[in-house]
């Protein structure tokens, strides 16, 4: 049995663990030193739970831990913490990505609490995209915090039970907490020093921006390297497949922070099949940088192409045959099905009956 | 419906820079009618820049200014803090807003950030550039002026102290905003020096 599993009830948080922050598999995947596989959901723009189930259906077995994306490039979709509230219903392990875009202080402070009694077991702090990159660009953009005094904030509500103003917790949120980094964009020589900043702050693991310039990115791991930071954090690079030489343009021009070289763009106009051969980019990509020391695992954003994520995982061969927690049906389940079968077939309580043997069989 | 719902005239020509919210606005999202999307255009922060390329200069100058503001803090107290916050604020304001385009956030970290003032940023980020960066150096959000961290950066690889940038800073305390950090940091520094000099016989 793998021992992300909880014994009785398999959706619950795992047993705490010395030197854990978290109860959540993906903090016990990382830190057994084993290769960990994260992956993005795509938010539906629906009120639908089953829209977010379906979604979610998709990673079954090939993660270990699912973004729930929190208005991505600005766009307006279902929240995370919903999301959220979805997926830990259903037994998944999210990662709540909290951007700091469109919430102050007191309304972050709030979710965090929020989330984690919910069970979410890791959170991922952002800054978020401007407003202006999304499909309400006259929004006001909120940026009340950083990423950073945010990871500062989560950590001190986790580490010392206490609010940013001081006032006390009763019971601290035990997060995982996560960052993100993009070595893709200047100032380049400052991006090293800005993941040690950041984990100053707090970050225990960080996700990278699409990865497509694999050398750029050994150079910025050398980097790491050297600054020591890569054993005070665990590092996930961001990969995904690229959908069509014309997808790749437009992203390159339209999404902010997404850099992608021409030799990419070219070997995609090459292809017989673009859309697959973007998919072999991505494994390929995978596995250049699953040998770079230092690297502790990789989260694959499939943007619209999400049920392609398994066939990425299974075909770069990252897990070496490992499987991570597959949503399977929980105990309790059978009790609730049981009860709401009763009540389908109508069978009900009547409290005259119930009166009657109550007063024929006293005690 | 009324007419500021409307989008602009389908014949204006975008105006350059950020066409990506041109094309937004005129997809019926609400925009003011005479607004540029693009909000500071017409802006050429040659001064700010200026500024961040002598930043180890006036990092020097505010080194001798900072100490000149401790021994004026006799005369401070005298008159009193609160009153001379105002006539202060006012010079702070003028003289920051030209130098640096200073928003006034009351809590100065220009020390901090090469000299290049991080409330500029559309963001507000005080800790670092966000992912968003371009390729040229530039913001996301305004694609013709420079990155107040990229350039943050440079300056303060000028810098004496320009290592202070790797700091992890606090959010702002927005009830400190339009007051005067000379005079906050001054009142910090008497005290912590009465404080010294209280414990030290």
């Amino acid at each position: 049995m793998s021992p992300d599993i909880h014994p009785t009830d398999l959706g619950a948080p795992l047993e705490p663990l010395p030197g854990h922050a978290s109860r959540g598999r993906l903090e016990r995947v990382l830190r057994r030193g084993e290769f960990a596989v994260t992956a993005e959901l795509n938010p539906p723009d629906s009120a639908n739970p089953q829209d977010v189930y379906d979604r979610a259906a998709v990673f079954d077995g090939w993660v270990d831990g699912i973004n729930a994306v929190d208005a991505s490039g600005a766009n307006c979709h279902m929240s995370s913490v919903g999301i959220c509230a979805l997926l830990t219903r259903m037994g998944y392990a999210p990662i709540m990505q909290i951007a700091c875009r469109d919430k102050n202080r007191i309304a972050i402070q709030g979710d965090v609490l929020g989330a984690s009694a919910m069970g979410v077991q890791n959170i991922l702090c952002l800054t978020g995209d401007g407003v202006q990159a999304g499909d309400q660009p006259g929004a006001k953009p909120v940026f009340d915090l950083d990423s950073m005094s945010l990871l500062e904030t989560v950590r001190t509500m986790r580490d010392e039970a206490k609010f940013l103003s001081g006032r006390k917790l009763t019971s601290p949120p035990n997060v995982f907490l996560g960052a993100a980094i993009n070595p893709f964009a200047p100032p380049y020589d400052f991006r090293p020093y800005r993941l040690a900043k950041k984990i100053a702050a707090g970050a225990q693991f960080v996700q990278s921006q699409y990865c497509f310039d694999v050398p750029m990115f050994r150079d910025y791991m050398a980097k790491v390297r050297d600054l020591g930071l890569h054993e005070k954090c665990f590092i996930l690079v961001g990969v995904g497949p690229l959908a069509s030489a014309k997808t790749a343009r437009w992203i390159r021009s339209n999404v902010p922070g997404i850099h992608i070289p021409d030799s990419i763009i070219a070997r995609l106009e090459g292809a017989q099949d673009q859309k697959r051969e973007g998919k072999q980019l991505c494994i390929d990509v995978i596995n250049e940088v699953k040998e770079i020391q230092g690297v502790s695992g990789i989260h694959v954003m499939a943007y619209r192409q999400e049920e392609y994520v398994a066939e990425i995982v299974h075909e770069s061969g990252v897990l070496k045959g490992r499987k991570p927690w597959k949503h399977e049906p929980n105990p309790t389940d059978a009790t609730v099905s049981e009860r709401l079968e009763e009540i389908r077939q109508g069978k009900e309580e009547n409290q005259q009956d119930m009166a009657d043997i109550a007063a024929s069989k006293p005690h | 419906m009324p007419e500021i719902y409307a989008p602009s005239p389908a014949g204006d020509k975008p105006k350059i820079g950020n066409a990506g919210a041109a094309k937004k606005a005129a997809t019926g999202a609400y925009v003011p009618g005479d607004v540029s999307p693009n909000r500071r255009v017409q802006r050429r922060y040659s001064i700010r820049l200026w500024s961040i390329r002598h930043s180890r200069l006036l990092e020097w100058f505010y080194a001798r200014f900072a100490q000149a503001f401790l021994l004026l803090h006799p005369l401070w107290n005298a008159i009193g803090y609160s009153r001379v916050e105002a006539p202060v604020t006012f010079v702070e304001r003028r003289v920051k807003g030209m130098l640096f385009d200073c928003r006034m956030c009351g809590q100065c970290i220009l020390s901090s950030t090469g000299m290049s003032c991080p409330m500029n940023c559309p963001k507000q980020l005080r800790n670092g550039p966000c992912g968003g960066v371009r390729a040229d150096g530039n913001c996301e959000v305004e694609p013709d002026m420079p990155c107040v961290w990229v350039k943050a950066w440079e300056g303060s690889r000028n810098m004496v102290k320009g290592d202070a940038i790797l700091n992890v800073q606090r959010p702002v305390n927005q009830s400190l905003r339009e007051t005067s950090s000379w005079l906050r940091v001054t009142a910090e520094a008497a005290a912590r020096r009465q404080a010294s000099e209280g414990a030290a016989p």
